[in-house]
């Protein structure tokens, strides 16, 4: 309500005016299904997720090694070259301790969200996960994480098979 | 000054029921390779303004313009989506050219179609919530209601419908683009399943797969790039109300008004004798024959029994899609106006191949937007 208008005529609709049918209510539900074909680069980075693996690919132009991989350059604009493998651990580009839940909640424990810098990539090329095993207060950019993976058995070929990235423990 | 804007290149990638060893973006990139090694230009430096004609509900990704940069070396560069027919965007394109804020523009379409499980359940959710979409059919049904009403008004034979679809069919047999391509009779073609009757299923174009993309540039700048240039001489496109009940049902009033707009800019007089072809949507039959009359290609209630006494085949007075239109190649949802553009552009550089028309010069096309829109967009061109 504005503060010139203090008060509209009629009432508010209220749930039992809904539901003695009053008002007209049109709920409808739609639900567009699809099967997307992820392609060359996605299919194989998902297949190297089940093993456990990182995967991206370089481009020999500008000499950049892209992960997740792409079959393309966006920078030099032509075909990637190589497929590399490179490590699981990385530092942390920037996080964000998110306090709210996408149904609007607040969170018991905040979600730690972090774009992680993965090691041997090129400078920038990361991926977009979670951060746990660490109070939050103690997260900083440049912190060195590495991933922490599902059990072989449980993984499934998604971005989920890694369950989150924690505080490097290794040298 | 005549309105001239150069089509300097053009790609295309795809044209199957399915292409599952593609992401949409390898398919882009695939298409897009083709038309800037076509124009003998490098993304990268070379074009000011980038436009994609998408529709997130066939993407399946809200907001999909913002994915759309990598594959066609747009990062950090303008661009923009127009969310309608591969032709909106090129006439787009055009503006942004004619206007002096790029030299050359680039435009892409395309039909991931095999990547959407429930087509008819995104083109239902076209229709009015309050008013129509509470009818429980195949959408279709809308062209049931145009095709009847089409029938009557004009006096066509409900044969020269089908008509259509066998002369399509049977001209994308000689397309390699062409998906749908067969011989066929019309008393196939009519006891083929109602779809909505009186529409049957051999009459309503089928999905399809592909990205095309177009390079546009100025005219003193189309000059440097190659030697293959197709001008566009006129371009206009028209919506009519959403109402879909307060509609002429039994026209394509948005085509008729398109085409006023690209022929007062092309100085098309005579549209009847002023083209070697023409390359129309026919998503479905009947379309065909009112988007014919709506170009003023025939006279109205005329175009059937013109497509009945083959004027309008191969070696007719006047090749309507030659290539095997959308009933023939298959359908691009939102990319269907830059495949008929791919087609009459291909005739023009004397590129069909097997389907070329001996000495084609000056070529119409039109795009309509498909179910539940009356949009749809016309284009001259001439080399
Ligand atoms: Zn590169």
């Amino acid at each position: 309500m504005s503060q010139k208008i203090t008060s509209y005529p009629g009432h508010e609709i209220t749930p039992e005016d809904l539901k003695a049918s009053k008002y007209l209510e049109i709920i409808q539900k739609v639900e567009p299904k699809y099967s997307w074909a992820a392609g060359v680069a996605i299919s194989r980075f998902l297949n190297e997720l089940k093993e456990g693996r990182l995967i991206g690919r370089k481009c020999d132009q500008c000499e950049r090694i892209l992960v997740p991989p792409r079959m393309y350059c966006e920078r030099c604009y032509r075909p990637t070259d190589s497929w590399v493998y490179v490590k699981d651990t990385g530092t942390v580009n920037t996080y964000s301790i998110s306090h709210v839940g996408t149904d609007a909640r607040r969170l018991k424990s905040p979600l730690l969200v972090a774009v992680v810098e993965i090691d041997e990539a090129s400078p920038g090329m990361g991926i977009l996960h979670t951060l746990s095993e660490v109070e939050p207060s103690r997260v900083t950019i440049g912190m060195k994480v590495q991933a922490v993976w599902k059990p072989a058995e449980e993984r499934q070929g998604a971005i989920t098979d890694i369950r989150y990235f924690k505080p490097f423990e290794g040298v | 000054m005549p309105f001239k804007i150069g089509i300097v290149g053009v790609g295309y990638a795809g044209f199957d029921t399915m292409t599952p060893g593609l992401s949409t973006r390898e398919l882009m990139f695939e298409a897009a390779s083709r038309a800037y090694a076509d124009a003998g230009i490098d993304p990268r430096k070379d074009v000011q303004s980038f436009i994609c004609c998408t529709e997130d509900f066939w993407e399946g990704i809200s907001i999909t313009d913002e994915y759309m940069p990598d594959q066609l070396g747009a990062v950090l560069r303008p661009l923009c989506t127009v969310s309608s027919d591969g032709l909106v965007g090129v006439a787009t394109a055009c503006m942004h050219i004619a206007s002096g804020l790029a030299d050359v523009a680039v435009v892409e379409s395309h039909s991931k179609a095999s990547d959407v499980v429930n087509p008819n359940e995104i083109m239902s959710f076209g229709f009015d919530p309050v008013y129509n979409r509470h009818l429980d059919v195949d959408p279709r049904f809308l062209a049931g209601l145009e095709m009847t009403r089409y029938l009557k008004d004009s006096g066509t034979k409900r044969e020269y419908c089908a008509d259509v679809a066998v002369k399509n069919k049977k001209n994308a047999l000689s397309n390699t683009r062409g998906v749908y391509g067969t011989n066929l009779s019309r008393e196939t073609v009519l006891a083929s399943p109602n779809a909505a009757a009186p529409l049957t299923e051999l009459e309503s174009s089928k999905v399809i797969d592909g990205s095309i993309v177009m390079v546009l540039a100025s005219a003193e700048k189309a000059k440097k790039l190659g030697d293959h240039t197709v001008w566009v001489r006129g371009i206009g496109w028209s919506s009519d109300t959403p109402v879909i009940e307060d509609r002429d049902l039994a026209t394509a009033a948005y085509a008729e008004q398109a085409a006023a707009r690209a022929y007062k800019m092309a100085d098309v007089r005579a549209p009847v004798s002023a083209f070697d072809l023409a390359e129309v949507d026919d998503t479905y039959s009947y379309k065909e024959l009112q988007h014919l009359e709506a170009l003023k290609l025939a006279a109205k209630g005329k175009a059937g029994r013109m497509v009945d006494s083959g004027s309008f085949d191969r070696n007719g007075k006047l090749p309507v899609n030659a290539s095997g239109g959308s009933l023939g190649v298959g359908h691009l949802l939102e990319a269907t106006g830059l495949h008929r553009l791919l087609e009459a552009i291909l005739q023009l550089r004397g590129q069909a191949g097997q389907l070329q028309i001996p000495g084609a010069r000056k070529a119409v096309v039109q795009s309509w937007r498909g179910i539940p829109t009356a949009t749809g967009a016309v284009a001259v061109l001439g080399n």
